[in-house]
């Protein structure tokens, strides 16, 4: 294991000197360590940052601090109250251990399982760019069909960043203020690049508009509990006299990022609210699939949950 | 010593360590304080499937801060002969597998270690490989006995003819993927030499035959090497012989004149210590139409390695299992440049009763008979049939609606599943010592290992009451080779060797007329005994919903009844049923090691991606048994119990799934990608 040293930030803006890396829960970047596939030099702890509030915001909505461990923000009263979305993806992750440790910031920025990406002594264009992508012709039954590219079709394995997205979140940065969706970029043919964050640059927070609908989060997976999702639908959905007024969509475990379904949105608005709109729906964003041998399947599970997710909400 | 006291055998007692281990007391191979030079050591694996290591540039490692050695074979202590050629490790430049041992470093830290075997430069001429088992392997061929000791092909009647005449039939494939047996504790050993002596701190199955193996590598009588396994978290057969883990351990501290310390991480229980092969697995079924099975053909088809010859014993179980005129059995092997497969839990009986058990369900659906019945009706064995039909009252099978696809509640399609299960009753010759202690109460001596499954428990039982003392006036002593020998924690035997040799010395003891010590050796009784025939069996049965819109599987029941000797524990037996049973479960819907043919290796190396079943996943679990002593057998009239819950556990469920989807699923693990499209 590559020799690191530790210190822990004492403020907001204090950036981040070269080859150095934020530390939250770690859940993540130590395990990406030990496996050789992290190897920075200096580890900045931000656990001890002022970041670990919940608090209204003025216009009814919520800021979710950078450092509010994952169980804090499952179980916290509003959260579950006005975005049971957000509350049963965090409930839906990982284990309680882990939920204990792992942060806001953390989540959202928690990298790909691909197993090429884990295993350090496999090519992966991540690792080192132009070494290939195994994936492609390999194991890819849990990798992308939206929005990869020849150089990589790694899946985001967020659930929480998938409720966030279909609730509009923002992302506060030192620096700027983000929407979540302009956080990622797609892999493209530099699939090492994964978000616009520029190095040193902090997450402070996450806000949320104020609660628009009644919201849920399906997540499937290989196993009852703790596994990572091989497709989940997030949706927030509001329906006035049996027409759809408002909805957002978002995917998990099928692109490079949570994927903001903005067609199946689109197709959605001010139609009837029953279950042949929303296939009609779900088939308009597939459409744009491009499966690989082994995740054809992911297109009729998507289809059926979005399906499934808004009849249990209509 | 009186005649009241109460017999420790069939009481429920909790596992002796069991504190310990809850406490942390509990010491594990790689915990062991020997002495403040400890050296750790880390291997290096191959990159490549197939090749030669042509160089290792040693010398920028050795100089650099606590780096010790850096062995590879171009210098590494040349060994003795190995009867296990994965054990010849850093012996010659050949890569058979990805994942080989190919160099090993010793450092002062573990750290240091590590990162010098992240960047060692190995020089390697790489080979195209071969890692895909197909039925139509050009290479295939005929092993000549199968593991253990079984000819690889069977014959009776004439198959063909049978199977053309029958009023129905089947002729279906299966296939099970390679699984990992990736206990809880990952393989490791504390090595250090005590003079000319060896001493290993070491996780295994079978003291004494580490020994005797590792000895031999150095040129030592077994004598000379002693193995400590007090406590061993976890095997499923993959710690039933030295792995390379002891011999790198041995050799580092040989080489650096320190202990050193080598614990495996998770990622390397996926290639360097076995894995289950696996099977493509051809059965036909012919049968009369009122259900009388009259041809059955099961041909296996599995894989070894290039190093040495591992013959999974897929077919073996169907010699027995049902009566028929004519019954032929066979097995295959492709050599490929992948790992040895070695014993994972039942091997043979796990896949082959999986393609058998869910055969029988297909031809039951056929002949529109009820599954249980169709297996009455062709077994000659009293108690497989006690189990079918008695299993069958208890899970509430009778009421159940034969045809598939017809129960549906909410989004779920629900539907019930039986099969069989068998597992012969295997004993080894052993043995122990029985020594009266000053307080009067007497220590009993065995060379075994207890995987945690209660085996110290239960031999202070069997003690107890062959001595005629309380069950707390004895202590069991294993988990250490210079005890009296005792077999392999294999096979399901352990308990049955063991408590005979344990018997048999305590009896001597209590009467031998006031002597302080005796000792018993089972090699001449065990040897005369016909072993041929005898055999544990059970029915599973299961009930499963899967999810319309997702294809999610959730069993909501699995239920075991079992005919395997007298049960000397209930409370350890029902947690080796069940663990079998959850296993099984594992094996249905969730284990599946990915190849990735073009890198030649599995992708799944950790416990993130290689699922096992979690406590999500068992939502009602229940293992009931008959008492069904068989005194013939040895003085317990015990069979094995540790491997017979794996054995139709999965078929039970698979076919339960065919009963709530009407989807028949030959390919495991039966996961949601398969369903969903039929759905
Ligand atoms: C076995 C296992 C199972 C899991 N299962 C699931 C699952 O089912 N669903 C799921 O969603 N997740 C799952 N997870 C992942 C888990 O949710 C993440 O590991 C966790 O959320 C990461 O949070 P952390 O605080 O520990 O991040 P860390 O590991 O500390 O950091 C992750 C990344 O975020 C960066 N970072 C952290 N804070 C900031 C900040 N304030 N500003 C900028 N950068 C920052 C770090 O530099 C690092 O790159 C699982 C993890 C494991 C180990």
């Amino acid at each position: 294991m590559k020799t690191f040293t530790y210190r822990t930030a004492t403020s907001l803006d204090e950036g981040l000197e070269p080859g150095a890396t934020f530390l939250a829960g770690g859940t993540n970047l130590v395990d990406l360590m030990k496996l050789g596939v992290a190897t920075p030099d200096v580890l900045v702890d931000v656990t001890k940052l002022p970041l670990d509030e919940v608090s209204d915001r003025p216009d009814g909505g919520l800021r979710i601090g950078a450092g509010v461990r994952n169980s804090d923000l499952a179980v916290h009263p509003r959260v579950r109250q006005d975005y049971p979305v957000l509350s049963q993806a965090l409930l839906a992750g990982a284990s309680g251990q882990l939920r204990n440790m792992a942060t806001t910031a953390g989540n959202l920025l928690q990298r790909t399982r691909c197993r090429y990406f884990m295993d350090a002594t496999m090519p992966c264009n991540k690792h080192e760019p132009g070494s290939g992508c195994p994936a492609q012709e390999g194991d890819h039954r849990n990798l992308a069909i939206l929005g990869g590219s020849p150089s990589c079709i790694a899946t985001h394995p967020s659930d929480m960043a998938v409720a966030l997205t279909a609730l509009d979140a923002v992302v506060q940065t030192d620096r700027r203020s983000l929407a979540l969706g302009d956080l990622y970029v797609l892999p493209g043919s530099t699939p090492e690049q994964e978000t616009v964050l520029s190095h040193g640059e902090l997450i402070t927070s996450v806000d949320l508009p104020d609660p628009r609908g009644k919201s849920a989060y399906r997540k499937v997976r290989d196993r009852a509990s703790y596994a990572f999702a091989v497709g989940s639908v997030a949706a927030v959905l509001r329906v006035d006299d049996g027409t759809v007024a408002d909805v957002r969509l978002a995917f998990g475990a099928v692109a490079p990022k949570p994927w903001r379904a903005y067609r199946a949105e689109e197709a959605l608005r001010g139609r009837p609210a029953t279950r042949s709109s929303f296939l009609e729906a779900a088939d308009a964003e597939l459409a744009a699939a491009t499966p690989l041998r082994d995740n054809a399947y992911k297109i009729t599970l998507i289809r059926n949950l979005v399906a499934s997710v808004l009849e249990g909400l209509a | 010593m009186t005649t009241t006291t109460e017999r420790a055998v069939g009481q429920p007692h909790r596992r002796v360590e069991g504190p310990d281990k809850v406490t942390g007391a509990a010491r594990y191979a790689a915990e062991y304080q020997v002495g403040d030079d400890l050296a750790y050591g880390w291997v290096v694996q191959s990159p490549v499937a197939r090749g030669t290591l042509t160089a290792v540039a040693v010398d920028p490692l050795v100089e650099a801060d606590d780096v010790l050695a850096v062995l590879w074979h171009g210098n590494a202590p040349r060994l003795g002969k190995a009867d296990d050629p994965e054990l010849a490790v850093l012996q010659n430049d050949r890569i058979s597998y990805r994942g080989q041992a190919v160099a090993l470093v010793v450092a002062r830290t573990l750290e240091a270690a590590r990162e010098a075997a992240a960047s060692l430069q190995l020089a390697i001429d790489a080979e195209p490989h071969d890692t895909v088992l197909r039925a139509d392997h050009p290479d295939l061929y005929t092993p000549e006995k199968v593991n253990p000791d079984f000819p690889s092909e069977s014959s009776t009647g004439d198959v063909d003819a049978a199977f053309a005449g029958a009023a129905v039939r089947v002729d279906v494939t299966y296939r099970t993927p390679a699984l990992h047996n990736s206990p809880m504790e990952p393989h490791a050993t504390t090595a250090l030499w005590a003079g000319d002596d060896l001493v290993l701190y070491d996780s295994n199955q079978h003291p004494p035959g580490i020994a005797a193996t590792v000895g031999a590598l150095f040129d030592l009588p077994a004598a000379r090497v002693h193995v400590i396994t007090e406590h061993v978290g976890g095997g499923f057969g993959s710690k039933g012989t030295a792995r390379p883990n002891a011999v790198l351990a041995a050799m580092g501290a040989k080489v650096t004149g320190r202990p050193v310390r080598l614990a495996l991480p998770r990622q390397a229980l996926f290639s360097m210590v076995g894995h289950r092969t696996p099977t493509i697995q051809q059965i036909r079924l012919g049968a009369t139409a009122d259900g009388k099975l009259t041809a059955v053909d099961h041909q296996a088809v599995g894989h070894t390695s290039r190093l040495f010859e591992f013959a999974e014993q897929t077919a073996v179980s169907t010699r027995h299992m049902y009566e028929a005129p004519a019954v032929r059995t066979g097995h295959r092997l492709a050599r490929l440049d992948m790992p040895t497969p070695r014993w994972m839990r039942a091997p043979g009986e796990a896949p082959g009763m999986l393609a058998l058990e869910c055969a029988m369900d297909e031809l039951a659906g056929s002949l529109e008979l009820d599954p249980v019945e169709l297996r009455v009706r062709n077994t000659g064995f009293d108690s497989y049939r006690k189990c079918l039909g008695l299993g069958a009252d208890r899970f509430g099978w009778h009421d159940r609606d034969p045809r598939p696809r017809r129960r549906r509640e909410g989004d779920w399609w629900i539907g019930t599943g039986v099969a069989g299960a068998t597992y012969p009753a295997m004993i080894q010759p052993s043995s122990a010592r029985a020594r009266r202690q000053p307080d009067g109460d007497v220590e009993v001596s065995i060379a075994a290992a207890d995987l945690g499954t209660g085996a110290r428990t239960v031999l202070t039982q069997i003690a107890a009451d062959a001595l005629g003392l309380p069950y707390d006036r004895v202590r069991v002593r294993i988990g250490d080779s210079t005890l009296p020998q005792a077999s392999v924690a294999g096979g399901s035997s352990g308990t049955a060797s063991w408590g005979w040799a344990v018997t048999g010395a305590c009896r001597a003891l209590r009467e031998s007329g006031g002597l302080d010590e005796a000792t018993f050796d089972s090699t001449a009784l065990v040897e005369k005994l016909n072993q041929e025939g005898k055999h544990a069996f059970g029915a599973h049965f299961a009930e499963v919903r899967v999810d319309a819109v997702t294809g999610e599987v959730r069993v909501s029941r699995l239920y075991g009844m079992y005919a395997a000797g007298r049960i000397l524990n209930p409370r350890t037996a029902r947690s080796q049923f069940i663990g079998g049973m959850i296993m099984g479960m594992g094996m249905a819907l969730h284990e599946e090691s990915v190849l990735d043919p073009a890198m030649g290796t599995w992708v799944t190396h950790d416990f993130a991606e290689y699922h096992v079943p979690v406590h999500a996943d068992v939502e009602s679990i229940e293992a009931e048994w008959l008492d069904d002593p068989d005194e013939g057998l040895n003085p317990m009239g015990s069979k094995g119990i540790g491997e017979i819950g794996i054995v139709g556990s999965p078929a039970a469920i698979l076919n339960a799934i065919h009963h709530a989807t009407g989807i028949r699923v030959r390919d495991l693990p039966a996961r949601l990608d398969k369903l969903l499209p039929s759905l």
